[in-house]
């Protein structure tokens, strides 16, 4: 039986974070990819730490849990690094990719990640402040995720970027935010 | 094939209510089925369909509306949860005592105190004998065939019965998982055509809906209600069989996983029997022979049926997400029920687990796996009923 491949994602209520988890879903849906996208529901406050799941596989999934032992974990706020254990539940092969301006190096220390382990980073909210003019990483995270793991490719992520912020966003946004995609996806590091 | 999306529970029912395009729906808001109800909302008020949605102040009013408009003579929908259906409560009995087949997905949360929002089964438990059929749906998938064929199996005239398809709030209702759509034609003619046979609005020949039965005939109408409850079960097959040619998907009474050969197994509703399976397969593959069965119709319950699919087991849990306080939970019991017909008794445990929508995991599972595989061996049962994932 193929693996299933199981994400955590880490953010702060009004970041886009379980946005970008449905946007994850959505893009490897195609395919014929069987998804789940689900936020652990809580006090929903703009800045309250959240996490947000996806699983994606070539089988049907069955299990209604929450990811014990995520194969990717997905830090969309730094600063979440010093309060919540992002590291609880990882495998030893488990990838990290951090929304930093720092060096993957130095997250790797902070981390204290083993060796199997790999650690990207990507300014994403830096890149967000360029392309559409707030922080809200969730599109360059999107991009970064697709480098970092390979789960799905740019131009099927790339429509579904623009298929969900299409819904809601005008034409500056959306262009935006496919930008956005794009740079996470070339400025995203390994350490 | 149908349209294949990433949609959540309700998203999912909220398609299959659009597709079937009700006459009628009176709803009141209530999280988790808020979200449901919303975005039928929208389809009305996009000109998707042309049901005409009467706002009430409360689900009382909500269901007493839905009541006048079907024994009017609509195909009438509606949907809640938790307190709503509690509120409901005195109008569920009418609905299914004037045999009205009003269609209602219930997107199952804990009931107040403590206020909580969650998924559990305590709501629609509480409604359990109220005179509804009652389907429960394991995945968003399983909640969109249910509501589909619940039209369908309440409106069929041997029976014409109100119908409640459950599904697990926030864990179905609000995670994204793919679904596979039928065609709007498609769904449009399974339903068909709905007439109420003896309509209210029906001026030439005038009815009475629910009149005064002291007793001289309350106890014959009453029986009347249980006897109907019994064709139910070949109504529900009768669809499913025709659903099946539509869609090839396959849906029974119940649903059993790797249970033919199995000595030990865990009888579970909903969303949790998924997670389940998974740790079924995991004790298959170090030899130990466990099963699950599932239930998909609670009401009414399919005794005979279950207890034939059960009789060869040595031990078996029962996982109620929702306790009857100072009683067994209301799915152990029902097995009980079942099983007090098989002449070589399996052993019945009974686990409390996911109150308040607790996370019920794989080691909760794997837990009570262990514990039949004593149970099978020894045949000695030490605590009948326990909660399980108790933070001590």
């Amino acid at each position: 039986m193929a693996k299933t491949i199981e994400i955590r994602w880490h953010g702060r209520g009004g970041q886009g974070t379980v946005t970008a988890a449905k946007v994850l879903a959505d893009a490897c849906l195609s395919g014929g990819r069987y998804v789940q996208a689900f936020p652990e529901y809580g006090p929903e406050r703009a800045g309250a730490p959240l996490r947000a799941y996806n699983r994606i596989s070539d089988h049907v999934i069955r299990m209604y849990c929450p990811v014990l032992h995520p194969h990717v974990i997905s830090i969309a706020d730094a600063t979440l690094l010093d309060g919540v254990n992002v590291t609880d539940g990882a495998q030893d092969d488990t990838i990290f990719l951090v929304n930093t301006s720092k060096d993957p190096k130095e997250i790797r220390e902070k981390l204290n990640a083993k060796p199997g382990q790999k650690v990207f980073t990507v300014d994403a909210s830096k890149i967000a402040r360029d392309c559409i003019g707030r922080p809200l990483p969730n599109a360059s995270m999107l991009g970064a995720i697709s480098k970092a793991t390979g789960i799905i490719d740019m131009d099927t992520l790339l429509a579904n970027v623009k298929k969900s912020f299409g819904k809601k966003f005008a034409r500056k946004i959306i262009d935006g935010n496919l930008d956005a995609t794009k740079r996470g996806y070339e400025e995203v590091k390994e350490g | 094939m149908g349209k294949i999306v990433a949609v959540t529970g309700n998203e999912a029912v909220a398609e299959a209510l659009r597709q079937i395009n009700p006459d009628v729906c009176a709803a009141y808001p209530i999280t988790p089925a808020t979200d449901l109800m919303q975005r039928f909302a929208s389809f009305i008020s996009d000109g998707k369909v042309d049901t005409e949605m009467v706002l009430v102040e409360s689900e009382h009013s909500a269901m007493s509306a839905c009541i006048g408009a079907s024994a009017a003579g609509g195909r009438v929908a509606t949907a809640t949860s938790s307190q709503g259906l509690a509120l409901m409560w005195e109008m569920l009995f009418i609905a299914a005592g004037d045999r009205l087949p009003i269609v209602m997905p219930v997107v199952n949360r804990a009931l107040s105190a403590p206020l909580n929002i969650h998924g559990d089964h305590s709501d629609s438990m509480g409604a359990r004998d109220s005179g509804w059929i009652q389907l429960y749906s394991e995945t968003a998938q399983e909640a969109y065939d249910n509501a589909v064929q619940a039209f369908r199996i309440a409106e069929h005239l041997d029976i014409r019965l109100p119908a409640m398809v459950c599904m697990d709030g926030f864990i179905v209702s609000h995670s994204i998982e793919r679904v596979e759509y039928i065609e709007d034609a498609d769904v449009k003619n399974f339903v068909g055509e709905y007439k109420q046979v003896n309509p209210l609005l029906d001026l030439d020949n005038p009815k009475s809906y629910g009149p005064l039965i002291l007793t001289d005939r309350y106890h014959e109408y009453k029986r009347a209600q249980h006897e109907v409850m019994t064709k139910v079960k070949n109504v529900v097959l009768e669809v499913a069989a025709d659903f099946e040619k539509m869609t090839g998907r396959k849906y029974g009474l119940f649903e059993t996983y790797r249970l033919d050969d199995a000595e030990i197994a865990i009888v579970i509703l909903n969303s949790a029997a998924g997670t389940t399976k998974d740790t079924i397969d995991e004790y298959r593959d170090k030899g130990i022979k466990a099963g699950l069965l599932k239930p998909r119709m609670f009401r009414p319950f399919p005794y005979e049926e279950i207890a034939e699919a059960l009789k060869h087991l040595k031990a078996i849990a029962v996982l109620d997400r929702a306790d009857s306080f100072g009683g067994y939970g209301p799915l152990f019991s029902e097995i009980c029920g079942a099983v007090m017909s098989i002449d070589k008794k399996p052993a019945v445990i009974n686990k409390i687990y996911g109150l308040g929508g607790r996370d019920y995991l794989p080691d909760q599972a794997e837990k009570v796996l262990d514990e039949l595989t004593g149970i099978a061996n020894t045949g000695k049962v030490n605590i009948i009923k326990e909660y399980i994932g108790v933070r001590e």
